[in-house]
């Protein structure tokens, strides 16, 4: 039982802060859709850090792979930025590009890192059991990890952010009417340039805590397993508000950590329902949370318009 | 519009200009670009692990199967090529048919995967010839596209979401069926011929001759070309294609006008399932692969035919050559020095491929822009 609440609190942590990030990045008026492929990247940020530093105090540690983290997936957004902003590009090709190349450049990184330092290793691993340790606390046999505090910190600061702050005010009016923000001295590029970076950061945090949830060894071929799209729906059942996509990602974290801990449960385990039964579950949950929860869409009414200036 | 601009200028410009300002060159120059560009990063890329051995390899992905020696093994690799390219032509006129309509259907990986899952129960199980078995694949992608389709329009859920969350849900479910026809020592599906049912593959037709007896050269590839063709004609000739068109450009003035939106949208879902699902079984049912049945990840094809599409212009006839070329380096990855490098470089190419797609349109505004420009300074100078 434990373990399971302490599987729903890490899970839900990653789809939070990643959810969080798709929806400061759709207020903006960008529909951020290469969520899956900036958290890999984060992860490769964070994991780089935990393998190389795990020497350095913890506390330093932690703040130096929660940087990198967030500092790559800023960086690996601005593709997102750059295309989508200046360039008026499709926003859903260009997420789907970023997804697809995070976890083929990655891919090559790691094995090109891996192989430079022996040349016999073609795997595209990284361990980092050291660095794990650091980011957990064990609290009588359940294990605290710093992420779930860092996810709720961010669920208040996006809050004060978007409804009492100007510039969340004004990065939201953005995404509603561009037009009527550019009218009353609003600049609408950098108020979206802020949306797609806050949303890099925020997802590539998320990335990070996804590779720490239950392994200290991650295999960088494998990507995020659709978590980046899993989080938007979250965003979606959420409603675009803060208070609300917490709530969602709890019931999605805990269908997600009933695939790895159903085995504890004598009654489950009586059933006899295949595996793959649980692997399916939070896809098919969100399918039918979709289902009911699109209906009456609170999206933001902007988003996924390039800006054009002459459109009125 | 364009050429209702062009027909009140004089035409006093020199012909180059007059041939750039065809919109099917200006689609693909633009797509030449984003080729030379996605190789030339691809080639920085290498340089960046190791200079060494960079020009070498990046020279092998773009020749793929010229890097044999002898010309019958060349057209052996070739036929190799060319099997696998099949679905993934299927697969992108998949994702353009619905991209006309205005719909992303990246659910195309996971109709994909469904049609696999048919066509091999089907023929494993069952003992099916190689027809239905063909024919059960195809409704089995429409089926699941029918599902995007619906929860789109009676929902309002986004298809791409709803795509990406069938993905999975298609995976899981395909490898539990199949896991009852696989080998007991392996986690691959059993041969055809071990359950006597070599009538499941799809018949040669002779073509395996010409590609020194290659036997996964089959008649899917003449079908392929006839769909490709058949779907241009849909698109460009008949009603349906024409509702599908306005549906995409602007669909309220499509309803305004009468036209049955919801229905449309439904139904482009289905055909488009049903070319993903048959694209599957073009490739499972030569033989040329087995299903995994522990894998962890949505095969690739669904995703790559996303490149070949929009590389191809969004254009039944260009698709076949660019899934052709994405296919044809995405197979040069195994040439690569591998004692450097992973042969994972051609999807950075590909995706970088894909990325750069999303300019096009800003590269044909600057073409235009340009041609416009020099022509305005030659009439200054008169």
């Amino acid at each position: 039982m434990l373990l399971l609440i302490q599987y729903t609190l890490i899970f839900a942590s990653v789809l939070l802060l990643v959810a969080l990030g798709g929806c400061i990045s759709e207020h903006s008026g960008i529909i951020n859709l290469g969520l899956e492929g900036i958290m890999v990247v984060g992860a490769l940020g964070g994991a780089l850090v935990m393998r190389n530093f795990y020497t350095l105090p913890p506390a330093l540690m932690v703040i130096l792979a929660l940087l990198a983290a967030a500092l790559l997936g800023m960086l690996y957004s601005c593709l997102l930025g750059v295309a989508s902003i200046h360039f008026k590009a499709d926003q859903t090709l260009v997420g789907t590009a970023m997804n697809l190349l995070a976890t083929a450049a990655c891919t090559v990184f790691v094995k090109a890192i891996n192989t430079a330092a022996n040349p016999d290793d073609h795997s595209s691993e990284i361990e980092y059991v050291a660095g794990r340790k650091m980011f957990i606390v064990n609290i009588n046999g359940f294990e605290f990890n710093w992420f779930m505090l860092v996810a709720i910190i961010a669920v208040v600061l996006v809050y004060i952010f978007l409804y009492k702050n100007k510039l969340g005010l004004r990065l939201m009016a953005c995404g509603e009417h561009p037009q009527a923000a550019d009218s009353v001295g609003i600049s609408v590029v950098k108020m979206r340039w802020t949306g797609v970076l806050i949303s890099g950061a925020l997802a590539g945090l998320g990335g990070l805590c996804y590779i720490l949830a239950g392994v200290s060894l991650w295999k960088f071929e494998n990507g995020v397993a659709g978590f980046g799209f899993l989080a938007l729906a979250v965003m979606i059942f959420g409603q675009w508000k803060p208070g609300r996509i917490a709530v969602a990602a709890l019931i999605f974290g805990l269908f997600r950590a009933l695939s790895n801990t159903y085995v504890g449960f004598p009654f489950l385990k009586a059933l006899n329902i295949p595996s793959n039964v649980y692997n399916m579950m939070p896809y098919i949950v969100c399918l039918i949370v979709l289902a009911f929860a699109s209906k009456n869409s609170a999206a933001p009414k902007a988003e996924g318009i390039p800006y054009d200036k002459g459109q009125r | 519009m364009q050429a209702a601009k062009d027909t009140k200028r004089p035409r006093r410009t020199g012909i180059i200009a007059a041939i750039l300002r065809i919109p099917a060159v200006q689609t693909i120059l633009a797509s030449l670009m984003c080729v030379l560009a996605g190789l030339l990063i691809g080639y920085i890329v290498l340089l960046f692990i190791n200079p060494q051995g960079a020009g070498e390899s990046i020279i092998n992905v773009i020749k793929n199967f010229f890097t044999w020696k002898r010309p019958q093994q060349q057209l052996k690799q070739f036929g190799n090529t060319l099997a696998k390219t099949i679905p993934l032509i299927m697969c992108s006129l998949s994702i353009l048919f619905s991209y006309k309509v205005g719909l992303f259907n990246i659910g195309t990986a996971g109709q994909y995967v469904a049609g696999a899952c048919a066509s091999l129960y089907a023929a494993l199980a069952w003992g099916w010839s190689w027809l239905p078995c063909m024919l059960f694949a195809l409704v089995a992608g429409a089926l699941l596209g029918a599902i995007v389709g619906a929860l789109k329009v009676y929902c309002n859920v986004n298809e791409v979401i709803s795509g990406i969350m069938l993905n999975w849900i298609a995976l899981y479910t395909t490898n539990t069926i199949l896991t009852e026809v696989k080998e007991k020592a392996s986690p691959y599906t059993m041969y055809f011929k071990d359950v006597n049912n070599k009538g499941a593959l799809l018949p040669n037709l002779g073509l395996d001759k010409l590609f020194n007896n290659n036997s996964y050269v089959t008649i899917a590839v003449p079908l392929c070309l006839i769909i490709a063709i058949a779907i241009t004609i849909i698109l460009s000739k008949t009603r349906f294609g024409y509702e599908l068109k306005a549906t995409g450009n602007n669909k309220n003035a499509a309803k305004y006008a009468g036209m049955a939106e919801n229905r449309n949208i439904i139904l482009t879902l289905m055909i488009s399932g049903a070319l993903a699902g048959l694209g599957a079984s073009m490739l499972y049912q030569t033989g040329y692969m087995r299903w995994e049945c522990t894998m962890s990840s949505v095969p690739a094809m669904g995703f790559n035919g996303i490149a070949a599409a929009f590389l191809g212009g969004l254009n039944p006839i260009g698709a076949i050559f660019s899934s052709f070329f994405i296919q044809h380096i995405t197979d040069g990855g195994q040439y690569v020095n591998t004692n450097f490098y992973s042969s994972q470089i051609s999807d950075v190419i590909s995706s970088i491929i894909i990325y750069l797609c999303g300019f096009v349109l800003f590269i044909k505004l600057t073409m235009n822009r340009a041609i416009a420009r020099s022509k305005e300074k030659k009439e200054a100078k008169k």
